[in-house]
């Protein structure tokens, strides 16, 4: 589905989102409930510092005025990766983001992501993992590392990362094992009306409350990290 | 004539250790109270990585990172700490669930501040997913827990700096500390090269990289508050010193940090290097930063005052 597609599907009464240099910044009403605030990085596109800062920006004009939930839709690049970006201090704009879209959550204003398309490593932190439901659509191609930058460094074939990939979904990329991690809370059909699906979703929100190693444990991508941080959690509270 | 060991005290000890080349366990030692640290799952609970196997790659017992409590001063704190020579100090889903597990507890508790010793390349590659998705998990926590009034605290002068997703925590600190060879980006010097070419980052132009990402050029920037000398001592003083300074987060400190970064794109956007920055801040031979000893460095520094401050 092409982006068009996807907001015509989401918002059929229209919507007032607009995408400049790969960022869309804008509002829509769904069919049944409030007024939403839409951000997203588009096209591929690499998140710089200069797309980070209007996405901020965008964002707390509205955090504190206005209500509703927030909308992420991502198809990026990874982070942007250049001389300037990293000089300028991107993990601060990249920080930034993420820790706005976590405030907004954390105040009234919950954040939900629709990843699309592709995204990686930090673009894919300041976006969508920094949303409170991370929802992925069918045909989108999520990927911390590459295999072929993944083979480079662990000095294996490609065919041997494939065989092991098939065993676990801890490493390789791809929206199912970012689903089976827990990262991505749930698929989207594209065989129902988007606008139906968010319908859905709208009515019955998860608390804001970060559960994604639980639901990795239960989906059995991630067996030990939800223990390990029950532990060290019980642990800290006894010292009192 | 050199002092019998016994007679060193732990501040001298501290001092004369660097903390660049210290192991984690010997950072914490050093940097909290004397025989104060108790720690979390450790070691000897062989709580290892499931994931490197997969890999026939060797495991760590703590899998490269050691948590717990202790004392700075006299006050309770939670300590986390990375060991940059397992791994290179990268999140992996052990590693991560740790760093997560401490920092919810500081939230229910909200009195107890979190000192972070990052040293770290970024995801674990072997369990890219499960890295990626710790450092997520790390975030939020660390915002839910400034959100409860909590003092997060980021030390950076390790030998694998503070790279990739540790770049993002580092960034969801309420204040940092970093030394010179403290180096703070999200992309490193060879990712950029191999994706970018050799014209855009010379990996192997280490003043080039030392200037761009170092802690020198953090502390002018104010990505960085407090400028630490590479010993444990410096930064033991570091953390007690921000403890003091930093303020409550809330909507304000996100506005203020808006305004921070959006002014500093306008004024240093331009820029190509490191120096012109410097030298647009107004520091005369701005070419010479690189080789200013610490103590000349924390006085231009402190000239240039502290941008960061209620602003991150």
């Amino acid at each position: 589905m092409t982006l068009d597609d996807i907001l015509g599907s989401l918002f059929p009464d229209g919507h007032e989102i607009r995408k400049d240099k790969g960022v869309l910044l804008g509002w829509a009403t769904p069919r049944c409930g409030e007024k939403m605030l839409v951000v997203g990085v588009a096209d591929l596109t690499a998140l710089g510092v200069d797309e980070a800062i209007r996405l901020s920006g965008h964002l707390l004009a509205s955090i504190g005025r206005d209500s509703g939930p927030i909308l992420v839709l991502v198809d990026s690049d990874s982070q942007r990766m250049s001389k300037r970006d990293e000089l300028l201090g991107l993990n601060e704009f990249l920080a930034h983001l993420a820790k706005v879209l976590i405030h907004a959550d954390m105040s009234g204003r919950p954040t939900i992501g629709l990843l699309y398309g592709h995204s990686a490593a930090g673009a894919l932190l300041a976006t969508g993992l920094a949303t409170r439901v991370l929802i992925g659509l069918p045909g989108a191609y999520p990927a911390v590392m590459d295999l072929p930058s993944m083979a480079k460094v662990t000095k294996l074939s490609m065919e041997a990362l494939e065989e092991k990939a098939k065993s676990t979904p801890v490493f390789a990329p791809g929206l199912s094992n970012l689903v089976q991690m827990g990262a991505v809370h749930m698929t989207w059909s594209n065989d129902v009306s988007l606008a139906d699906q968010l319908k859905v979703l709208l009515a019955d929100l998860p608390a804001a409350r970060d559960q994604r190693d639980a639901l990795g444990k239960a989906r059995g991508g991630r067996l030990k990290a939800a223990d390990i941080a029950e532990r060290v959690r019980d642990l800290a509270l006894q010292a009192l | 004539m050199s002092a019998p060991l016994k007679d060193i005290t732990p501040a001298e000890r501290a001092r004369s250790t660097s903390f660049h080349e210290a192991s984690a366990r010997t950072r914490l030692e050093l940097l909290l109270d004397a025989g104060s640290f108790v720690e979390f799952i450790g070691p000897e609970q062989r709580e290892v990585s499931p994931h490197l196997k997969i890999f026939d790659l060797p495991e760590q017992f703590d899998d490269g990172i050691v948590v717990g409590r202790g004392r700075l001063d006299g006050s309770p704190v939670f300590v986390a700490a990375q060991e940059g020579r397992f791994m290179g100090g990268a999140f992996g889903e052990v590693h991560g669930a740790k760093l997560t597990g401490l920092l919810r507890a500081a939230r229910q508790i909200a009195l107890i501040p979190v000192l972070i010793l990052f040293d770290t390349g970024g995801v674990r590659l072997q369990e890219a997913n499960a890295g990626e998705l710790a450092i997520a998990e790390i975030m939020r926590a660390v915002m839910e827990a400034r959100s409860a009034g909590v003092k997060v605290i980021g030390l950076i002068g390790g030998r694998s700096g503070c790279y990739g997703g540790g770049g993002l925590i580092a960034g969801c600190c309420s204040a940092l500390a970093v030394s010179e060879p403290g180096r703070i980006a999200v992309s490193g010097p060879e990712v950029i090269e191999t994706n970018r070419g050799v014209e855009e980052f010379d990996s192997r132009d280490r003043a080039l990289v030392w200037r761009t990402m170092g802690g020198k050029h953090r502390r002018l920037l104010g990505a960085a508050d407090v400028f630490a000398d590479d010993n444990v001592q410096d930064f033991r003083e570091a953390a007690l010193e921000l403890l003091g300074l930093i303020g409550s987060f809330g909507l304000d400190s996100l506005k203020a940090e808006q305004e921070r970064l959006a002014d500093r794109l306008s004024r240093y956007g331009a820029c190509l290097d490191a120096i012109d920055i410097w030298t647009a801040q107004g520091i005369a031979c701005a070419e010479t930063v690189p080789e200013l000893p610490a103590d000349q460095f924390i006085a231009l520094a402190d000239e240039i005052g502290r941008t960061s401050r209620d602003a991150r």
